[in-house]
């Protein structure tokens, strides 16, 4: 077995309320081998979004990490200096943005944007190598060199997505977390830049967090799925486990969501709301939406534990 | 593509000209009031008697505008006059001209109101911009309420309270007037420090309350450049914090706050009124001022003009400039 | 209440400098012989004493009781032209935001317009052209001729997002008519915006109106604090040391902009409370 790139273990995120502490990340611990496409899914509210955060110490006040650990390889992120940290993001972990975000400044061109992510760590090329090096790069992407040339506001949301992946590998990561890299765009797009994003991994060599809540990317994408509920981690299994034999009922539901060709016309939501982060239900946080709740459900809170060989599940029923 | 859209921006400054102008000319006729001969009227009514120079002057009117002439032609004269910015005599103080008076008068306000404007945008801007920064020291907070408080009171107060610190309590500066009555201006060292010293009373007053003005709204521009995604973006391509606070979230917020400079800018020589008599400064304003209390219909109409000219200019000026500090609008015009 | 006044300590304070304000004038206008804010009714240049506790001007007027008299002017101009101000602007905003199309393009380029013209130069045409000189509610009708324009421009603003939110659209598609959904869907949900340009703009319309004041363009026989500050100017009283002319003036109309300004921080902090997450 592979050294894992990335640990994160037992990681807690609370933000101050004025009616007291709210827990967006509650006790999540996964781990990543090189090479590994890692997905996370979840509503939105799961804290999945906050989860990139956290691992990149971006949480802003009123938020703030309050317990866990994060490693890369060998470096307790959460103990480094916050100059150190800052060194680390894009050269060790990078961020590629939710495809529907103005990741990019508007007033800078593209080439002036990957100037700045080189300039700032270090590694500040002469005039001819920092050209070829920008070519480089978006060829990477599938974009043409002109590209360096233009602002953001004359790309299309596919080709912004692009630039923003290259300014992401542009140092070369152990570890790129993509939060929801293709939402806002349409399935084609999604596709080529779901490809794009592929390509590059496997050349960098790099192990990639996939943040989500389309099942059916993360199906195609990912080799290993963590389904986030509330804050917490529900169930970690290999992709074609989950998506076969799904082991908590929350999974199930958000399986039995998807459309496929078999069950044409039957599609199912997930009844009830997602719960509000301040007033969680007692016990398991999913009971009062669960259809095999049961008594034992709304008094103990499941733990994950070990159900198959690298399938975890926090469900008393699984 | 460049050159149309300037060559365009310029067409409607030019536009912008020639409307005021034309208003400029009609206004007057429409009324059916010869303002020449009410001034006369007025000031035979009010004195009882008619200062010598006014007779010359009427005769000089009539005949430059060729009143017996019809419209048009007196129009295209008055066209081809003002487009050599010769805007006649100054109907209280004949024999001097409009461009004269202008002339002299405009250098003063500009002095003192575009020094000051500049200074208070820029230091401003900057504490704005600091004030939003989590990252600036912490002694900075304590500037927030003196900066609201003087923005909030009326700059004719300020200058009063001043005017009592600085001029009588310690009788440090000079409160009237452009340079001592009776120096002769040059450009020695004497006078230099003689005009300056007469500027800088008016000048506090100014930059003390427009500072505050323009840092709340620069802060304002901040709190939401730093909640835009690329700002985010930026923190997590590891940036370091004087990177993202000049170039992706200073350079953004200043944008609003540009357009708002040049308009200020171009109400400088109106804006300049109050200031100007309160501290019997020689600039446009009080001109105007003195002006508009004597009537002098033809030294209005100059300032008037000159006065939209310079809004336009600004205006004109920011058109062009605007497209190079946001790449967006050459696009969406172009 | 209380405990939200504590959280929002601009409302705080706005609310207790202006009480103190409607406090002296109660109880000035209670105790205090007005008529003494005419010229010559008590001996001139006198510092403050137990007869004349602000001490009086030059023209022989006592100031306590020139500023008991003078304040409520000053605040009535500011508050008819304000109130007058808003009122024409909301009336307009509404039209043009909820209506849009040619309404909607004649309205905003009036207002456009008229905001680019220098305002108090147009306040002294006016006012010059006015013979024989205004009086007190004549100063607000010309201060209110040019209030309305930057109410009508930012109400429309906010009138135009708001046409765009969900309840609006269900009231629309449920046959609510459109002053039905002005007045009952978007009115509620402006007021506290409302209330925050109201008080931004009496607050702009007193400035106007003791800066035409101070020119001397302003009802010459009132005891207006804008009057008061132009014999100030006008008799060189700093220079000439007469301290106690102009210290209370002065300091009242501090009270008056410090009271308002805080107000209306304090109301945008009601009106758009993701601002508190930034102070």
């Amino acid at each position: 077995m592979n050294q894992p790139v990335l640990r994160v273990e037992g990681l807690r995120v609370a933000y101050d309320h004025p009616l007291g502490l709210v827990r967006a990340v509650d006790d999540v611990s996964f781990s990543l081998t090189p090479h590994e496409r890692f997905g996370l899914a979840g509503e939105s509210g799961s804290g999945k979004s906050t989860m990139a955060l956290a691992i990149l110490r971006m949480i802003r006040p009123p938020g703030h990490i309050d317990g866990g650990e994060v490693w890369l390889e060998d470096t307790r992120l959460l103990s480094l200096s916050d100059d150190a940290m800052r060194r680390l993001r894009l050269a060790g972990i990078a961020l590629v943005p939710q495809g529907s975000m103005n990741a990019l400044n508007p007033v800078l061109r593209i080439r002036a944007q990957i100037a700045d992510a080189l300039d700032d760590h270090g590694t500040s090329l002469p005039k001819r190598d920092f050209e070829k090096r920008v070519r480089e790069l978006l060829h990477d992407v599938g974009l043409p060199p002109e590209v360096a040339d233009m602002y953001p506001h004359e790309l299309s949301g596919g080709m912004k997505q692009r630039a923003c992946i290259a300014i992401a590998i542009c140092l070369r990561p152990k570890v790129i977390i993509a939060d929801e890299p293709t939402s806002a765009l349409d399935v084609v797009v999604q596709r080529q830049v779901m490809a794009t994003l592929a390509r590059v991994q496997q050349e960098l060599g790099a192990a990639v967090v996939l943040i989500g809540h389309d099942m059916g990317l993360m199906a195609q994408f990912v080799d290993r799925l963590g389904v986030m509920y509330a804050g917490r981690l529900v169930e970690i299994a290999p992709i074609g486990q989950i998506i076969t034999a799904p082991r908590h009922p929350y999974t199930q539901m958000l399986i039995a969501s998807l459309p496929s060709l078999e069950s044409k016309g039957t599609m199912q939501g997930i009844p009830g709301l997602a719960p509000l982060l301040r007033e969680l239900p007692s016990g398991c946080a999913f009971h009062p939406r669960c259809p095999r709740a049961v008594a034992r459900c709304s008094a103990e809170r499941p733990e994950l534990r070990d159900i198959a060989a690298g399938a975890q599940a926090a469900c008393h029923l699984a | 593509m460049q050159l149309a859209y300037i060559a365009r921006r310029f067409a409607v400054f030019l536009l912008i000209v020639w409307l005021a102008a034309t208003l400029n000319f009609f206004l007057p006729k429409l009324s059916g009031q010869d303002p020449v001969r009410a001034k006369l009227l007025q000031s035979a009514q009010l004195g009882g008697y008619v200062h010598a120079g006014l007779e010359d002057m009427v005769k000089e009117y009539d005949k430059r505008f060729g009143l017996d002439k019809p419209l048009w032609q007196q129009y295209l004269t008055y066209l081809r006059d003002t487009s050599r910015l010769d805007f006649n005599y100054s109907i209280a103080n004949y024999p001097r001209t409009v461009r004269e008076m202008v002339a002299e008068a405009v250098p003063w306000t500009v002095g003192l109101l575009g020094i000051t404007t500049l200074l208070s945008f820029a230091i401003g801007t900057l504490l704005g911009a600091l004030l939003a920064w989590p990252g600036a020291p912490r002694w900075m907070r304590w500037l927030m309420p003196p900066l609201w408080a003087l923005h909030a009171i009326p700059f004719f107060l300020l200058g009063l309270i001043l005017t009592y610190l600085l001029a009588f309590q310690i009788p440090l500066l000079p409160i009237f007037g452009g340079y001592t009555a009776g120096a002769i201006p040059s450009l020695s060292i004497g006078f230099v420090w003689d005009v300056v010293s007469h500027a800088l009373l008016p000048a506090l007053s100014i930059v003390l309350v427009a500072t505050g003005g323009w840092a709340l709204g620069m802060r304002g521009m901040m709190v939401t450049t730093m909640g835009e995604d690329y700002v985010t973006f930026a923190e997590a391509k590891g940036l370091s914090s004087s990177t993202i606070f000049l170039r992706y979230c200073l350079r953004n917020a200043i944008l609003p706050q540009t357009t708002a400079l040049a308009l200020a800018l171009g109400q400088i020589l109106s804006g300049a009124v109050l200031v100007e008599v309160i501290f019997g400064y020689p600039g446009i304003g009080a001109l105007l001022f003195q002006a508009i209390r004597e009537n002098d219909y033809f030294l209005i109409q100059g300032i008037v003009f000159t006065v939209i000219v310079a809004l336009g200019l600004a205006t004109l000026i920011l058109d062009v400039m605007y497209p190079w500090l946001d790449p967006r609008i050459s696009y969406r015009r172009a | 209440m209380l405990g939200y006044l504590r959280r929002n300590v601009s409302l705080s304070i706005g609310i207790l400098l202006l009480s103190l304000l409607a406090l002296f004038i109660a109880i000035g206008s209670l105790t205090v012989d007005t008529d003494l804010a005419r010229p010559l009714s008590v001996r001139a240049l006198q510092p403050p004493s137990w007869d004349n506790l602000f001490g009086t001007d030059r023209q022989g007027r006592d100031l306590l009781a020139a500023m008991v008299a003078g304040t409520p002017l000053t605040l009535k101009i500011g508050f008819i032209a304000g109130f007058l101000g808003v009122g024409i602007g909301t009336v307009l905003a509404f039209i043009a935001g909820y209506y849009r199309g040619l309404t909607d393009t004649v309205i905003r380029g009036i207002a456009d317009i008229g905001l680019t013209v220098p305002g108090l130069l147009v306040l002294i045409i006016i006012a010059v052209s006015v013979r024989g000189g205004l009086t007190v509610n004549e100063m607000a009708l010309v201060v209110a001729s040019l209030a309305w324009l930057n109410p009508t421009r930012t109400i429309r603003a906010q009138v135009l997002t708001l046409r765009e939110r969900g309840y609006v659209e269900v009231a629309r598609l449920n046959g609510m008519s459109g002053p039905e959904i002005i007045l009952r869907e978007m009115m509620p949900n402006l007021l506290p915006y409302l209330a925050a340009t109201l008080v931004n703009a009496v607050s702009a319309a007193i400035l106007a109106s003791v800066g035409l004041e101070v020119l001397g363009l302003g009802p010459l026989e009132s005891p207006t604090l804008g009057m008061t500050l132009y014999w100030i100017n006008f008799n060189a009283a700093i220079l000439n040391g007469w301290w106690w002319w102009w210290v209370a003036p002065t300091v009242i109309i501090l009270i008056v902009f410090l009271g308002l300004f805080f107000l209306t921080v304090g109301l945008d902090e009601i009106a758009n409370p993701r601002l508190r997450q930034a102070a």
